[in-house]
C-alpha cells in the first residue's frame, strides 16, 4: 500500500484551541464512527470530531486537494475552506455530496473516497482553521502491517484477506468501515468500539461444556456464534446452564503496549485495508 | 515488554495457524470424491461427482414418510424463481439466493450465520431470470458464479470475498448461472448466454488464486477439429446465411457436470446453437452444440463428444446434467452415462469412449424416427402448422433427475403432452442482443388457448393437462422402459431425489413437495408449500436426524420426522 492512506497522529499540539477536556473528550468518544452520522437533527453536523479522524482527513486532504484548494483552503478564488463556512454546503451531508459528486459547471471534480474517508476530509475541514498540519506525524501501512502481524499479534485473533484467525471479526475492508477516529477507539479502549453483535459470548451445555466465543447472530431462542476454535456453532438457549453475554471485549488495550508512532503505524495500515 | 496478555495473544495466534492447517483440509479433494460416503453432508450441485442426486440416508422410509414435518423455512429478500440447490457441510448449511447473494445458516435451526452479497453491474444480460444455482466448496472457501460473469471465492468462516476473477465479458452477454464444480485444485464453471449470441465455453481456475487454467470452447475455432462443421456459406445461398456463425453460436453450459475421478474425465451437457430457431443460417452440424462433451479434467482437452441433435432448430440445448453410473450392458458391467434430455429421448453412453448405446424417448417425440448405428438421429422437422414434440421448453430440463442404485430405475421430472410449431426467420448478430432466429408458438387443444409458460404462473391454471402436464417418469436404466408414472395437472420444473430407503422426492410447479415410493410410484405424503418449486431437493443429517430440503417460492422449507 502506498503512503497516501498513511495516517497522521496528532500531537496535543495539533489542536490549538482544544482544552485538554475536549481532547480527553474525543478520545474516549464512545458510540458509532465520530462523525458519520449526524445524531441529532437540530444540528447541521456533530459538535465535535473525533482527532484521529481529523487527522486522517488532514492526510487526506494534503494529497488530494492541495493542488487547488492550497494547504491553507484558499487557493480557489472566492472559495475560503479554512473558514469553517461553506459556500454550497451547511449540512455534512451536503459536504458528502459535493466531495462524491463535485459541483457542476465549476472545475470542482467528484472524488470516489469511500465513506470513512468522506468523514475523515469533513472533520478537517470542519476543523481546517484550529488544525496544524505541519504537527501532524504520519504513520506508515508497511510498519504498521508489521506490528499488526507480529508484535502485536493482531492476527492471533484477527483475519486479514485469508490470514489469521476467526475469533475476532474480519478485519478485511476495515478501513472502508470504521472511521480514524472509531479505530482509534477500538485499539486504546476496546470496550468502547465494542460492536454489539461481536460481543463475546460464555456458554455452558447442561453437561458441563464451555463455549466461548463471539456473537454472530441471536433469537429468542437460539445464537449463533464464531467460537474460540473458529467453528460456526448454533446452540439452543434450552440446552445451556449458563449464558452469558459480555458488554466487555475480548480484545487487550494497546494504548501501553504501542507507543504513539505504532499505534498511528496500525491505524494507517487498518485504514488502508478496503477488502479485496 | 511485552505483556502477558499480549505473549497469550502470540501463543494464540500461533495455534490458530496451526489450527488453519487442518480447517483448510474441512472439505478436502478426498472427500469430494469419496461424497457418497458421509451422505450425512451435499458437498457438490448434485450431491456426488456422479450427479445421482441419489442418498444412503435411509432414517425416512416408505413406512413413516407420513410423519415428515415442518422444521424451518428461510424466506429470500428477492422476487423471481429459486433454483439453488444448498450444500451442508458438517451441519452448516451454505446456498445462494438472487441475484448473487450466499447465506451460511445453521441446517439444524435455519439461523443465519453470515451473508454475503455481491453487487453485479447493473448491464448484466443474464437470461431467463437472472438465476443462481448454487456452489461448490473446498477446504475453507466456496466459490460462486455470477450473473455478470465473474467468478468469487469466498471464505465460507466468515462469508468474506477472497479474490474475484472476471471470466467473461458481460457485455456480450456472457453470464453465470451454474454452480461451479470442484475437481482436484480447479473449479470448473460454464457460461451461459446462448440465446443472445455467446461462443460458449467451460473454463478451469485455480482455487487458491482465481487464475485460469484451461479454457474449451463448445465451438472449436478455425484449424481446431470440429470447426468444420460450421460449414461455409454456399455461394449465392437462398436465404440468409452468416458467415461467422460459429462467433456466436451459442453453445452455453449452464448446468453443472458431472467427473469421473478414474477416469479423471469431466462431462457437460452443452446447449443450443444461436440462432435457436432459424439453422439455415448455420450450415452444418455445428459442434459442440446440443452435445455432450467429455474433457480431460486437468487439461480441459475433449476426449469424446457426442452430439444429440446436429443442426438443432428446436431449442432443445443439452444442458441437463449427465448422471453417472455402472450398470450391466448386456450381461456385463459398463460405466455407463445416463442422459435424459430435453428433446425427449433417455440415452444411454458408454462414459469411457463415449459410443452411443441406445436413445428412447420418454415422452411423445415426432423430431426423430430414429438411430444409424452410430447414435445420429433421423431427424423429422414438422412444418410450421404442425406441432413438434416435445416444445420447446422440452420433454425436460434443468430439473435434475435422479438414479437409484438400489431400484436400478432413473427418474426424469418430464413434461407431457407439450408441443410448439416451430419455425425460424433470418436473423443478424448484434452484441449481446437477443438471437433467437424467431419463432415458436404454443400448440394447444383449442386455437387461441393459453399454452404452458415456459417458466412461471399465476395462481390460476388456465389451461389444461392437454397442453403439457408434468410427471415423475420411473424408467428401467438399462433399457428406458417405463416402470411407473405419477402424473401432475400441471408442469414440473422440480428436480428429484432418492434414498436408499426407496423413498423419491419432488415438487411440482403447483407447490406441492412429495414423498413417493422410489420402486412404485406410490403417494406417501405430500405438502402444500404455496410456491413453485424449481430446485432439486435435497437430503442432509445432523445429530442424528435426516433433514429434506426444497425450495417453494421465495421459501427454503426444511422436513424431518416428527420428534
Amino acid at each position: 500500500m502506498n503512503i497516501e492512506y498513511m495516517f497522521a497522529i496528532m500531537t496535543s499540539s495539533a489542536i490549538r484551541r482544544w482544552s485538554a477536556l475536549e481532547v480527553v473528550l474525543a478520545l474516549l468518544w464512545v458510540g458509532g464512527p465520530a462523525i458519520a452520522q449526524n445524531q441529532n437533527a437540530a444540528l447541521d453536523h456533530p459538535v465535535q470530531y473525533a482527532p484521529a479522524d481529523i487527522a486522517f482527513g488532514a492526510s487526506l486532504y494534503s494529497g488530494q486537494c492541495t493542488t487547488c484548494h492550497g494547504s491553507t483552503g484558499d487557493g480557489v478564488g472566492g472559495v475560503n475552506l479554512g473558514s469553517g463556512k461553506f459556500r454550497r454546503a451547511t449540512t455534512d451531508r451536503e459536504l458528502t455530496t459535493i466531495i462524491s459528486t463535485g459541483i457542476a459547471g465549476t472545475a470542482m471534480p467528484g472524488f470516489k473516497f469511500n465513506a470513512t474517508e468522506v468523514d475523515g476530509l469533513i472533520a478537517y475541514l470542519r476543523n481546517m482553521n484550529s488544525f496544524d498540519l505541519s504537527s501532524v506525524k504520519p504513520g506508515d501501512v508497511k510498519r504498521g502491517k508489521a506490528i499488526f502481524e507480529g508484535k502485536g499479534a493482531c492476527l492471533a485473533c484477527h483475519r486479514v484477506q485469508g490470514k489469521g484467525s476467526y475469533v475476532g471479526p474480519n478485519l478485511s475492508d476495515i478501513g472502508t468501515v470504521r472511521g480514524a477516529g472509531a479505530l482509534e477507539r477500538s485499539l486504546i479502549d476496546p470496550t468502547s468500539g465494542l460492536m454489539p453483535i461481536n460481543r463475546p459470548v460464555r456458554a455452558v451445555k447442561k453437561d458441563g461444556t464451555v463455549i466461548t466465543g463471539r456473537r454472530l447472530n441471536e433469537d429468542t431462542y437460539s445464537v449463533q456464534l464464531m467460537d474460540t476454535n473458529g467453528r460456526l456453532l448454533s446452540l439452543m438457549k434450552g440446552d445451556l446452564r449458563e449464558y452469558q453475554i459480555s458488554t466487555k471485549a475480548s480484545m487487550p488495550s494497546y494504548k501501553n503496549e504501542l507507543d504513539a508512532t505504532e499505534l498511528a503505524d496500525v491505524m494507517a495500515y487498518l485504514l488502508s485495508l478496503k477488502g479485496s | 515488554m511485552m505483556t502477558r496478555r499480549l505473549l497469550f495473544a502470540m501463543v494464540l495466534l500461533g495455534a490458530a495457524w496451526g489450527a488453519s492447517s487442518s480447517l483448510d483440509a474441512q472439505v478436502t479433494e478426498q472427500r469430494l470424491t469419496n461424497a457418497a460416503r458421509e451422505p450425512q453432508n451435499w458437498l457438490t450441485y448434485s450431491g456426488t461427482y456422479f450427479s445421482q442426486r441419489y442418498s444412503t440416508l435411509n432414517q425416512i422410509t416408505p413406512a413413516n414418510a407420513k410423519n415428515l414435518e415442518l422444521k424451518w423455512m428461510f424466506q429470500t429478500r428477492l422476487a423471481g424463481t429459486w433454483q439453488a440447490t444448498p450444500l451442508v457441510v458438517d451441519g452448516v448449511m451454505y446456498i445462494t439466493q438472487r441475484i448473487n447473494d450466499v447465506i451460511a445458516l445453521d441446517a439444524k435451526t435455519g439461523r443465519v450465520f453470515w451473508t454475503y452479497q455481491y453487487t453485479p453491474s447493473p448491464d448484466h444480460k443474464a437470461c431467463c431470470g437472472a438465476n443462481n444455482r448454487g456452489l461448490a466448496i473446498l477446504g475453507d472457501t466456496l466459490f460462486m458464479g455470477t450473473v455478470d460473469a465473474h467468478l468469487v471465492a469466498i471464505d465460507a468462516k466468515d462469508g468474506r470475498p477472497l479474490w474475484n476473477t472476471q471470466v467473461a465479458d458481460m457485455k456480450s452477454a456472457y453470464s453465470l448461472t451454474v454452480a461451479p464444480l470442484v475437481v482436484k485444485d480447479k473449479v470448473i464453471v460454464g457460461l451461459g448466454g446462448g440465446e443472445l449470441g455467446i461462443r460458449g465455453f467451460i473454463a478451469a481456475y485455480d482455487v487458491k488464486s482465481g487464475k485460469e487454467v484451461w479454457r474449451f470452447y463448445t465451438i472449436p475455432g478455425p484449424g481446431e477439429r470440429g470447426h468444420e462443421t460450421w460449414e461455409e456459406c454456399p455461394p449465392n445461398a437462398p436465404t440468409y446465411c452468416d458467415p461467422e456463425a460459429w462467433k456466436h453460436g451459442g453453445a452455453s453450459v449452464w448446468l453443472t457436470g458431472s467427473y469421473d475421478p478414474a477416469l479423471n474425465l469431466t462431462y457437460w451437457g452443452v446447449g443450443n446453437a444461436g440462432p435457436s430457431h432459424n439453422p439455415s443460417q448455420r450450415p452444418g452440424d455445428n459442434l459442440y452444440t446440443c452435445s455432450v462433451v467429455a474433457l480431460n479434467a486437468d487439461t480441459g482437452k475433449l476426449t469424446w463428444h457426442y452430439q444429440f441433435v446436429p443442426n438443432e432448430k428446436y431449442d432443445f440445448d443439452a444442458t441437463q446434467i449427465p448422471v453417472l453410473a455402472d450398470i450391466d450392458w448386456n450381461g456385463q458391467p459398463i460405466k455407463a452415462m445416463l442422459f435424459a434430455n430435453r428433446n425427449g429421448v433417455y440415452y444411454v453412453l458408454d462414459r469411457v469412449t463415449g459410443r452411443f448405446l441406445f436413445g428412447r424417448p420418454f415422452v411423445k417425440v415426432n423430431w426423430l424416427s430414429g438411430f444409424d448405428e452410430r447414435g445420429r438421429p433421423n431427424q423429422t422437422p414438422q412444418s410450421f402448422d404442425q406441432p413438434t414434440w416435445p416444445g420447446t421448453q422440452g420433454g425436460t430440463n434443468w430439473y435434475s433427475p435422479s438414479y437409484s442404485p438400489r431400484t436400478g430405475l432413473f427418474y426424469i421430472p418430464a413434461w407431457e403432452n407439450y408441443a410448439n410449431f416451430v419455425g425460424g426467420t433470418p436473423t443478424q448478430y448484434q452484441e449481446g442482443r437477443n438471437f433467437g432466429g424467431c419463432c415458436t408458438k404454443p400448440y394447444g387443444p383449442v386455437p387461441g388457448a393459453p399454452g404452458v409458460p415456459s417458466i412461471q404462473r399465476g395462481p390460476i391454471n388456465n389451461w389444461t393437462e392437454t397442453a403439457g402436464s408434468g410427471a415423475v417418469i420411473a424408467i428401467d436404466a438399462r433399457t428406458g422402459e417405463q416402470k411407473w408414472k405419477y402424473s401432475f395437472t400441471d408442469v414440473t420444473d422440480s428436480g428429484i431425489l432418492t434414498t436408499a430407503s426407496d423413498v423419491l422426492f419432488t415438487g411440482v410447479r403447483e407447490g406441492f413437495f412429495h414423498a413417493l415410493n422410489a420402486r412404485t410410484g406410490e403417494l406417501l405424503w405430500r405438502v402444500s408449500l404455496g410456491g413453485q418449486i424449481v430446485s432439486g431437493p435435497m437430503t442432509y443429517q445432523v445429530d442424528g436426524k435426516q433433514y429434506v430440503a426444497t425450495i417453494a417460492g421465495h421459501s427454503l422449507v426444511v422436513f424431518s420426522l416428527r420428534d
